[in-house]
């Protein structure tokens, strides 16, 4: 299944930096989620469009991850020339993910 | 135990007025906050400011004053806002003609400056880091501009100011200073600062808590969006609050919008820096005590960074676009024509980066994650590219339109553009460097 079945995303940008979050919607599922989604698998499903590792923070009370995404020094939301210059769509990738 | 009820009535520049309103006349709050900077909308108003010394604040300033005023002057509710932007003197003064314009008398009027330290910086003035690499020449600097803390703003509350009126600060500062103030909070009570700093970090992006950017239909449905209420804060004396918004107003506020919101631009959620406390959210958490009613508790914080942050907004060339749309069979095959067309005719002019893209096949996450897309009817051909030049760049939008003409059969709805490229970074100056001011003005 995709990973949009059992979580939601929003996603944020700060010069190069995109952060996603990851929220399970039954806590229930978020042991799981933060078995399957982990911080080397995101930077693979991102490989071409980010540079470097990425970095998860787990908050277990709410059921969140929260992921720190680096994007190259030209991709930031003032010099990019992507449609999607913010990066705010990657947070809906991240929701394609199969579980 | 006392507490005060916080209005959020805008998250951007270009935010919506009606949910502001609707907040001064139904929401009974003591403070109506207005957030209206992003990073380099205080480089591009800096940019007004030196075509029109009396420009530079906020485009919708007018506006908003004088849907809101004579609401918020009639209940006694305080505004706070960053719509100063780069000249709050002029954006103070401009209020306080819309107050008289409105037979408001008496309403004081507070602008606070000395965030801009551009001239301090060409001085030479010490720059302790510049965490995103080294400045850009400073011929090419437009702005600078420190985001200060709440002192400037409980200055302008404790003279008395009904409207205060902001550069650049940090922006839970516009939220945290009037729960200081209220509360009489120390301002080296690390983890009621960190409190503070929660609720103003939920409520800056103000429709954002309360359902908009929540929405995807049978996922995560929010009732009546097209009347999206703002949000209200009724923090306590101790820190937590109760988040809601009016009655009877569109969205959703649940823990679910309440999360996304928390982890918003968030990076290390154990260290969120401000110029006030590096706020610790990595405990907070929500309850759900009524149908739109969400508490919110567990911020912590400590010790503030000893420098402060500075963005300094600069000229870096320019990006010129242009679009031209394929439909029909083949329409595919065509736009890839038109491209490799376009290819041909740009490799001569000098582009630092070029970028074309088929809008509705795999212009958003690139061709590997959108392997699986069918073939659509209607393509929309895009070249973008950024060079030193605004001639170089405004070829790209010639070349585009040339191809009715002279490209593949169909093409229309050409459309180009080129606009010159305001880029920000950052640098960290000492905090005893920055001194601000208060100039009160009264209608």
């Amino acid at each position: 299944m995709l990973l949009n079945q059992l979580a939601h995303a929003r996603t944020g940008d700060k010069g190069n930096i995109v952060t996603i979050s990851l929220i399970a919607f039954r806590k229930e599922d978020f042991v799981l989620i933060e078995q399957k989604v982990t911080a080397a698998r995101v930077a693979a499903h991102f490989a071409e469009l980010i540079e470097g590792p990425v970095e998860r923070y787990c908050l277990p009370q709410l059921g969140a991850l929260n992921f720190v995404l680096r994007r190259s020094l030209s991709n930031t939301v003032t010099r990019s020339l992507a449609v999607d210059a913010h990066g705010k769509c990657l947070g809906s990738a991240l929701l394609a993910l199969e579980i | 135990m006392k507490t005060v009820r916080i209005g959020a009535g805008a998250g951007y520049s270009g935010d919506r007025i009606d949910p502001a309103v609707e907040l001064a006349e139904k929401g009974d709050i003591s403070y109506l906050i207005f957030e209206c900077l992003a990073e380099r909308t205080i480089a591009i108003a800096q940019e007004a400011r030196l075509l029109d010394p009396s420009a530079g604040y906020d485009p919708l300033l007018e506006a908003r004053m004088e849907a809101v005023l004579p609401l918020c002057v009639r209940q006694g509710i305080r505004i706070i806002s960053n719509m100063g932007a780069a000249n709050p003197r002029a954006a103070a003064a401009k209020t306080c003609e819309i107050a008289r314009s409105l037979g408001l008398r008496g309403v004081r009027i507070a602008a606070v400056t000395g965030d801009d330290v551009v001239q301090q910086l060409r001085a030479g003035e010490e720059i302790v880091e510049t965490p995103e690499g080294p400045l850009p020449p400073r011929d090419r600097w437009l702005s600078a501009n420190a985001y200060l803390g709440v002192a400037s703003i409980l200055d302008a509350l404790r003279s008395g100011a009904d409207v205060i009126l902001t550069g650049r600060v940090a922006d839970p500062a516009l939220f945290l200073a009037p729960l200081i103030h209220e509360f009489g909070w120390a301002l080296d009570d690390w983890n009621l600062l960190g409190q503070g700093t929660v609720v103003g970090h939920l409520l800056e992006c103000a429709g954002q808590l309360t359902g908009g950017y929540f929405a995807d239909p049978g996922y995560k449905d929010v009732p009546d969006l097209a009347h999206l209420g703002f949000p209200i804060a009724e923090v306590s004396s101790e820190g937590s609050a109760i988040l809601s918004k009016v009655e009877g107003s569109g969205g959703l506020l649940s823990c679910a919008t309440c999360t996304e919101q928390l982890l918003y631009e968030i990076q290390n959620p154990s260290a969120y820096y401000t110029p006030d406390v590096v706020a610790d959210f990595s405990h907070v958490s929500f309850e759900e005590i009524g149908p739109n009613r969400v508490r919110v508790s567990g911020g912590a914080g400590v010790v503030r960074p000893s420098s402060f942050k500075v963005s300094v907004g600069y000229r870096d060339g320019y990006i010129g676009e242009g679009q031209i749309s394929y439909a029909g069979p083949n329409a595919l095959a065509r736009a890839e024509l038109a491209h490799s067309i376009l290819a041909e005719r740009l490799a001569s002019h000098p582009f630092s980066e070029l970028r074309f893209d088929f809008i509705g096949l795999n212009s958003i996450h690139g061709p590997r994650l959108s392997k699986d897309a069918p073939t659509p009817y209607e393509i929309r051909l895009r070249a973008a590219g950024r060079a030193a030049s605004s001639a170089t760049a405004g070829s790209i939008a010639r070349e585009v339109e040339a191809l009715y003409t002279n490209g593949p059969a169909g093409g229309g709805g050409a459309f180009g553009s080129t606009r010159e490229i305001v880029a920000i970074i950052s640098a960290l100056i000492p905090q005893e460097s920055i001194c601000h001011e208060i100039t009160m003005l009264e209608s």
